[in-house]
């Protein structure tokens, strides 16, 4: 199952190399990982996306609370949570596309952001999945290329990370 | 007063108590080498190459339980001691190594001897820094000491740039810790060990299955009672022999790939098993889809990712062992419930049959040197009583099951990382530690090989180690794989080109005997023993064919050992020359 993992991390050097090494050395996968300060400057807040069977998750979360850098750890999927990720696509646009696209856009409330004769830029945020079907309906004009920044969330309601 | 890097280092390690750090200088670490010569308090040991270094801090570490510390220089210095942080961790041994750094405003620049010491040690230590400000230096070294002995223990090298070895500040040692990221769990939940009691009360054939987080915990006073109030069986894994003492009849031997008989049976056969300190590693479970089919299990451990790792677990207790173990004795000697006596007689019934088979014999007839009557004569000889190294291979599982350690911390050996090369540097440790003690270092000829250098070492320092090689020509486990799964092919597993043992220990300074015949053994290590105070080199020529008996192959089950020793095809030195 897909699982988004938060967690705070000390602010320090090498901090993230700690993450990922635990990934690549143990064998787990990590789909997305995005890593960003907080309000309180020794912090960093860290999410990132992960599969596997519920025995791989458990040892993926007690391998990450055991790394010293960690200060707190938060599995997102495992309560109601909101996520998002953002995309930022150009494509090629000519003739009827120009409208064609333009409607696609504004169905999945993304913007245009950059407008050329031959191509837009759109910038679009949401859940993944909703990314990936806007990717794929927008797949009859030409793609040039997309850049995701890959998924951030946070629980909603009571639940929150924080030291 | 302002004091420099360097002498901060010092300072920090006089505080921390420090009596021995083992090392070897270069460029980058001279300024704290200057420092060390400056005062006298913390005693440095010049090894012979930095790798002795890590083993030798890891010995002393392992047999008293305080933290061994290591010295290095930048570059190949550091890059030399991989392999002994690698053993360190995977042993769950408390280490502070100290690298040279080149300077600040060098690093990142390809400058000269300039390694990522953090990067490249990251996988393999506990946790790591790199001090970029002399400010900073001694909180990191407490923080070192204090992560690498609370916990489950483990290595923490500490990388420091030669700029701020130099640099200086005011001089004060933190009086503690704490760090909001790093808070090691100390008991241990008072729900779950009560319903683990309840379990392990109601059992008809339970087993204690215990292993180094027991030594590590030093929990094995707490381990014995309980074990002895219950009258159950209990078996220990390579890491955690002398928890529980050996000639105690409540213990079955040692489990897993070359376990004894009973203790891999009963294992098979328990209902509930109470693991301790142990972490159901392959070596110890074989197929785990066929481990322990009929057990209902408790498992404590100071390490939450210890737990259900490999094995599922019904009770998982997250706490200290000592504490657990000490809780649990409570509880059962204020408990209603007893033990099921009955039941309990009928399973040590069973556990006495499948000891009746004997399974350690071996053929004491044999007009060659047998590797296990050596260590039945050592283990005689010794009364029990000595520190035991080991490197890694036959001669190691050989001490495992004839050497019956009743003590804690007497027995050490890298058992997770199966770093040959280890038993001699270890051994430096342990005798510095422990200077009045016999010290015994089980070994190869193959294995010796790998650091055999400290024997200059244990010259300068006179350490009267004595040294049991058990010297079939070949890397005999390899050889033993060979045999059973290669069709008797034996890749490059004969050591030709020998040295003389005897004339390479007396070139350093040292004594030397050569045994040949089985009734000879006795004698050599009598006069070995009697020298308290030089190293003895014993080269015993041992029989080549010989195999370690039982043996689980990888991905069969607890119940599928070899037991009866097949005819060998062993070409002898004799045919090979
Ligand atoms: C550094 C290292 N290299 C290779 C191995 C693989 N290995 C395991 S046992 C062994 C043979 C050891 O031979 P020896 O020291 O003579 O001991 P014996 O098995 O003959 O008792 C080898 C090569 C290892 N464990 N460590």
């Amino acid at each position: 199952m897909r699982h988004i993992i938060s967690m705070l991390l000390e602010n320090e050097a090498g901090a993230l190399s700690r993450v990922a090494g635990l990934f690549s050395a143990r064998g787990y996968n990590i789909e997305s990982l995005t890593v960003a300060p907080t309000e309180d400057p020794t912090l960093s807040r860290l999410t990132l996306v992960t599969s596997g069977s519920d025995d791989i998750i458990e040892q993926i979360t007690k391998q990450l609370n055991k790394l010293v850098d960690v200060v707190k750890l938060l599995d997102l999927t495992e309560g109601t949570h909101i996520e998002r990720e953002m995309l930022l696509i150009k494509v090629t646009v000519e003739g009827p596309m120009r409208e064609e696209v333009k409607r696609l856009v504004d169905i999945f409330r993304g913007r245009i952001v950059d407008v050329t004769e031959a191509s837009y830029v759109i910038e679009l945020t949401g859940t993944s999945d909703k990314l990936d079907a806007f990717i794929q309906a927008v797949g009859g004009a030409g793609i040039l290329e997309t850049v995701r920044s890959g998924v951030s969330g946070i629980a909603r309601g009571e639940r929150s990370l924080r030291v | 007063m302002e004091l420099t890097g360097a002498d901060i280092l010092v300072r920090c390690l006089q505080d921390e108590g420090v009596e021995y750090i083992f090392g070897y200088p270069g460029g980058a670490a001279l300024h704290i080498y200057d420092a060390l010569y400056k005062q006298d308090k913390v005693k440095h040991i010049l090894v012979r190459h930095e790798q002795g270094a890590a083993h030798a801090a890891d010995g002393y570490a392992r047999s008293t339980g305080r933290p061994g510390v290591v010295l290095v220089t930048s570059g190949p210095g550091v890059t030399n001691t991989v392999t002994g942080i690698a053993t360190a961790y995977m042993d769950s041994s408390p280490l502070v190594i100290l690298s040279g750094q080149v300077a600040t405003s060098l690093i990142g620049n390809d400058a000269f001897q300039e390694v990522d010491a953090v990067g490249i040690t990251r996988p393999c230590v506990k946790h790591n820094f790199l001090v970029k400000d002399v400010r900073d230096l001694a909180a990191t070294i407490k923080k070192a000491f204090y992560i690498a002995t609370t916990g489950r223990p483990g290595p923490v090298l500490v990388d420091i740039p030669k700029d701020v070895t130099a640099h200086k500040t005011e001089y004060e040692y933190p009086k503690s810790v704490s760090m909001r990221s790093y808070n090691p769990v100390t008991k241990g939940h008072p729900g779950q060990i009560k319903r683990a009691v309840d379990l392990i009360l109601a059992a008809k054939q339970p087993m204690f299955y215990t292993g180094g987080g027991v030594i590590l915990g030093e929990a094995s006073a707490a381990l014995t009672e309980l074990v002895r109030v219950l009258g159950y069986p209990i078996t220990q894994t390579l890491m955690g022999l002398g928890a529980f003492p050996a000639t105690d009849p409540r213990f079955v031997g040692m489990l897993g790939m070359h376990g004894t008989y009973e203790a891999n049976m009963a294992m098979h056969e328990c209902d509930v098993l109470i693991a301790v300190g142990a972490r159901f590693d392959d070596r110890v479970t074989g197929d785990v889809s066929k481990f322990c089919p009929n057990a209902r299990i408790v498992h404590v451990d100071i390490d939450p990712s210890s737990i259900s790792k490999n094995v599922p677990v019904e009770i998982p207790i997250v706490g200290a062992a000592g504490f657990v173990l000490e809780e649990m004795i409570k509880q059962i000697k204020a408990s209603k419930k007893q033990p099921d006596r009955e039941a309990l007689a009928g399973w040590w019934k069973k556990i006495d049959e499948w000891r009746k088979l004997n399974c350690l014999d071996y053929d004491r007839e044999s007009q060659l040197i047998k590797p296990q009557f050596v260590l039945e004569k050592l283990y005689e000889l010794t009364a029990g009583d000595a520190y035991v190294t080991s490197d890694v291979g036959q001669h190691q599982m050989w001490a495992a099951q004839f050497y019956k350690f009743d003590r804690p911390r007497r027995w050490i050996n890298s058992g997770g990382l199966g770093t040959m090369g280890f038993g001699l540097p270890a051994a430096m440790g342990v005798q510095m530690a422990h200077p009045e003690a016999t010290v015994c270092c089980v070994t190869g000829e193959a294995s010796i090989q790998m650091c055999i250098q400290e024997l200059s070492t244990c010259k300068q320092y006179d350490l009267p180690i004595k040294i049991v090689n058990l010297n079939n020509r070949y890397m005999g486990m390899v050889r033993q794989w060979q045999e059973f799964f290669y069709d008797r092919r034996y890749s490059h597993s004969y050591m030709d080109a020998l040295p003389d043992f005897v004339k390479l220990a007396e070139s350093y300074g040292h004594a030397g005997l050569k045994i040949e015949k089985p009734g000879d053994v006795e004698a050599a290590l009598r006069e070995a023993l009697k020298q308290k105070d030089r190293l003895v080199f014993l080269d015993f020529i041992t029989d080549q064919t010989e195999n370690v008996y039982p043996m689980i192959v990888a991905g069969k089950g607890q119940n599928e050992m070899h037991l009866k020793p097949c005819k060998a095809v062993v070409p002898t030195d004799r045919e090979l020359a």
